[in-house]
C-alpha cells in the first residue's frame, strides 16, 4: 500500500509535507526544467514587499563550511509586479503557492498582505518578520514579543486566510515569541529564518559581505533548527513548519518527528534543484521501510 | 532546456599550475549550447565546499557528445575539480544563462587569462556563420594565456602580454589592431580589461557585449546573490548574463 503524505496547515491540504523555503526558490518557475512542481506539498514563493526593492549590494554572498552567508536584502518586485506579472504566470501551478510578506513598517505588512488577500489561488501567506539583512523592520518585530504580536494582529484585520509566521532564531527565548504571535491569531508559524553571522577575507581584510553580516542558512543549522522547532512543538498548539538546512529525507524526518507538521527546503535548492523530488520520494520509501501507513504517524513522536 | 547530469571525463590538459581543461562527455545528445553559457559543476567529497562552481562552457562536440571546460585554480573547489582524471564522473546543472548574440560581420573576440574560455566556442559558432572573427587574447605572460593553441583554426590570431613574451607588449586596448574597423566586440576576462574594452566601444559607436563573472550561489535565478549593478538595477548575472551588452552597463563600466 501506497503511504499516506499528505498534512494539513490549518486549512491548507498539503499532498506532502515537503515545500520551499522563501528566496531559494524563486517563483518555482527556475525549476521547472528539472522538477514537476505539481509534486510539491507547496511553493513559498521570494519575500514581496510594498515597493520594488533593490536589495544590498554584491558580494551578497559567502560559502561557509556546510552552509553559506546571504545578505540579499530582500530584493523584489514589489506586490504591484507581484499581483499584476508575476502571479498571472504561477497561479495554475498544481501545488499551493505561498506569498513571503516582507515590511519596515506595520503599514506596509498590512498593505501587501491586504493586496495579496485578494488574488484567488493564493491560499496563504508567510509573514515575514525575520529577515536580517534590512536596516528597517524585518528582524526588528521577530525579535520582541510584543512587537511581533502587534504585527501579527494588524495583519490578522486585513488578511482572512491561512497566516503563517516565520520566526527568527536570533532570540534568546524562541518560544516565548511563537506564544505571542500564536495568542495574535497566527495559523502557523514557521522556524527558523537564517542565523545572523559574518565572515571575514583574511587576505583582503575585508568582510566577505556588503553589510557584513548576513543570514547563515545549509546543514550546519540544522541541529539548532531541529531544537528551535521541538521546543516550539511542544509550547504552542497551531502547526509548526520546519526549516534550516534540509537536505536530505533524513534532514526533513528530523523535523517531522521533533514536530513539524511540514517541512521547507531552502539551500539545498542550491546545489541540488531535484532535491525537494528526491526528499518527497525518501519519505515515501522510509514510510514504506518502517511500515507506516501514515507520515502523521510519526509527526511529533518526540 | 536546463538539466542535471552526470558527465564522463574523457580529457584532461593543464596549462602550468594554473589553469586546466577537462573535457565531459555525456552518453546522450546534447542539447544545443550558446556561446557564452556555463555550467553549474558539482565539486564532490570536498568537505570544505558547499556550493556548486559556476564555469564557463569553452567548447562543444556535437559529434562526440562533449563539452570542455577551462578552469583557472582560484580557490577550494576549483583545486578539487583540478583532481579529477579520466573516468571520473561530474555532475552539471546546465546550459545556463543567456549567452552571446553572435551580431557583426566583423567581430572582435578580446580575452584574457581565464576569460578566453567562453571564446572558442563563440568564435566556432561564427565560423559556422561563414565569419572568420579576430580574436585578441592578453595575459601577463605567454604561459598565462590557456589554450592559445585551440583558437588558431577559428579567427585570425592576435596577443598581448604585459612582458612582450608573446604578440605584442601592453594591454589588448593597446593592440595595434585594436581599432581596426571591427563592427561589434565580444569581451571575458578581468574586470578592468573589460571595461577598458567596453569604454572603447561605447566610445566608438560598436557594439559590445561582455561576460561577467560574480560568486554565485545557484546559477539559475532563484538566490539573487550574483547580481551586478546595471543601468537599471540589479540584474542576476546568472539568468540575465553572464553576456550583457554594454549599453546597458554603463554605470558598471565607467566605475
Amino acid at each position: 500500500m501506497q503511504p499516506q503524505l499528505a498534512t494539513q496547515i490549518h486549512n491548507l491540504h498539503l499532498k506532502n509535507p515537503v515545500m520551499t523555503a522563501s528566496g531559494t526558490f524563486g517563483y518555482g518557475e527556475e525549476f521547472a526544467d528539472f522538477i514537476d512542481l505539481g509534486r510539491l506539498g507547496g511553493i513559498v514563493v521570494k519575500g514581496t514587499t510594498g515597493e520594488r526593492r533593490q536589495g544590498n549590494d554584491y558580494p551578497r554572498m559567502a560559502e561557509t563550511p556546510a552552509g553559506m552567508l546571504n545578505a540579499v536584502g530582500l530584493q523584489n518586485v514589489g506586490v504591484a509586479t507581484f499581483c499584476d506579472e508575476v502571479y498571472p504566470r504561477i497561479k495554475d501551478t498544481d501545488t499551493h503557492i505561498i506569498v513571503n510578506v516582507s515590511g519596515s513598517s506595520i503599514e506596509e505588512y498590512c498593505a501587501v498582505a491586504g493586496r495579496i488577500n485578494e488574488l484567488e489561488r493564493i491560499p496563504a501567506i508567510e509573514l515575514n518578520i525575520s529577515c536580517p539583512n534590512v536596516k528597517k523592520g524585518g528582524m526588528g518585530f521577530g525579535t520582541k514579543p510584543d512587537m511581533a504580536a502587534q504585527v501579527v494582529q494588524a495583519v490578522r484585520k486585513v488578511y482572512g486566510k491561512t497566516l503563517i509566521v516565520k520566526l527568527t532564531p536570533n532570540v534568546t527565548d524562541i518560544v516565548e515569541i511563537a506564544r505571542a504571535v500564536e495568542q495574535a491569531g497566527a495559523d502557523s508559524v514557521s522556524l527558523i529564518n537564517t542565523v545572523l553571522g559574518m565572515a571575514v577575507d583574511v587576505e583582503r581584510r575585508r568582510p566577505m559581505l556588503s553589510t557584513v553580516t548576513g543570514g547563515l542558512s545549509g546543514p550546519c543549522v540544522k541541529p539548532l533548527a531541529v531544537r528551535m522547532v521541538w521546543q516550539v512543538a511542544h509550547a504552542v498548539s497551531i502547526p509548526v513548519i520546519g526549516l534550516g538546512g534540509i537536505a536530505t529525507a533524513a534532514d526533513a524526518l528530523e523535523f517531522l518527528m521533533a514536530g513539524a507538521r511540514a517541512v521547507e527546503v531552502g539551500t539545498a535548492n542550491f546545489i541540488d534543484p531535484t532535491a525537494t523530488v528526491k526528499i518527497i520520494d525518501g519519505l515515501e520509501d522510509y514510510c514504506v521501510r518502517h511500515h507506516i501507513d501514515d507520515i502523521n504517524d510519526i509527526i511529533g513522536i518526540i | 532546456m536546463k538539466y542535471i547530469t552526470d558527465f564522463t571525463v574523457v580529457g584532461r590538459e593543464a596549462w602550468g599550475e594554473t589553469y586546466f581543461s577537462l573535457t565531459l562527455q555525456h552518453p546522450q545528445t546534447l542539447p544545443p549550447v550558446a556561446a557564452g553559457q556555463f555550467a553549474e559543476v558539482e565539486v564532490q567529497d570536498c568537505r570544505e565546499v558547499t556550493l556548486r562552481r559556476p564555469i564557463s562552457i569553452h567548447d562543444v562536440d556535437t559529434v562526440r557528445n562533449t563539452l570542455s571546460l577551462l578552469v583557472q585554480i582560484v580557490g577550494k573547489g576549483t583545486r578539487k575539480l583540478a583532481t579529477l582524471r579520466e573516468g571520473d564522473k561530474l555532475n552539471l546543472v546546465y546550459p545556463l544563462g543567456r549567452g552571446f548574440a553572435l551580431r557583426g560581420e566583423r567581430p572582435l573576440l578580446v580575452g584574457g587569462g581565464a576569460g578566453v574560455a567562453p571564446l572558442l566556442h563563440l568564435a566556432k559558432c561564427y565560423c559556422a556563420r561563414g565569419i572568420r572573427p579576430t580574436i585578441l587574447l592578453g595575459g601577463r605572460s605567454a604561459d598565462l594565456i590557456p589554450a592559445r593553441e585551440r583558437f588558431a583554426p577559428y579567427g585570425t590570431l592576435l596577443y598581448t602580454t604585459d612582458d612582450g613574451s608573446l604578440g605584442e607588449r601592453g594591454l589588448v586596448t593597446q593592440h595595434s589592431h585594436f581599432d581596426d574597423g571591427y563592427d561589434h566586440i565580444c569581451t571575458c576576462g578581468p574586470t578592468p580589461m573589460m571595461r577598458a574594452v567596453a569604454r572603447h566601444a561605447l566610445q566608438q559607436g560598436i557594439s559590445c557585449e561582455l561576460s561577467l563573472e560574480n560568486m554565485m550561489a545557484c546559477g539559475i535565478g532563484a538566490c539573487l546573490c550574483c547580481v551586478v549593478k546595471s543601468d537599471d538595477g540589479h540584474r542576476c548575472v546568472c539568468k540575465e548574463g553572464p553576456v550583457f551588452d554594454a549599453t546597458g552597463l554603463s554605470q558598471w563600466i565607467n566605475q
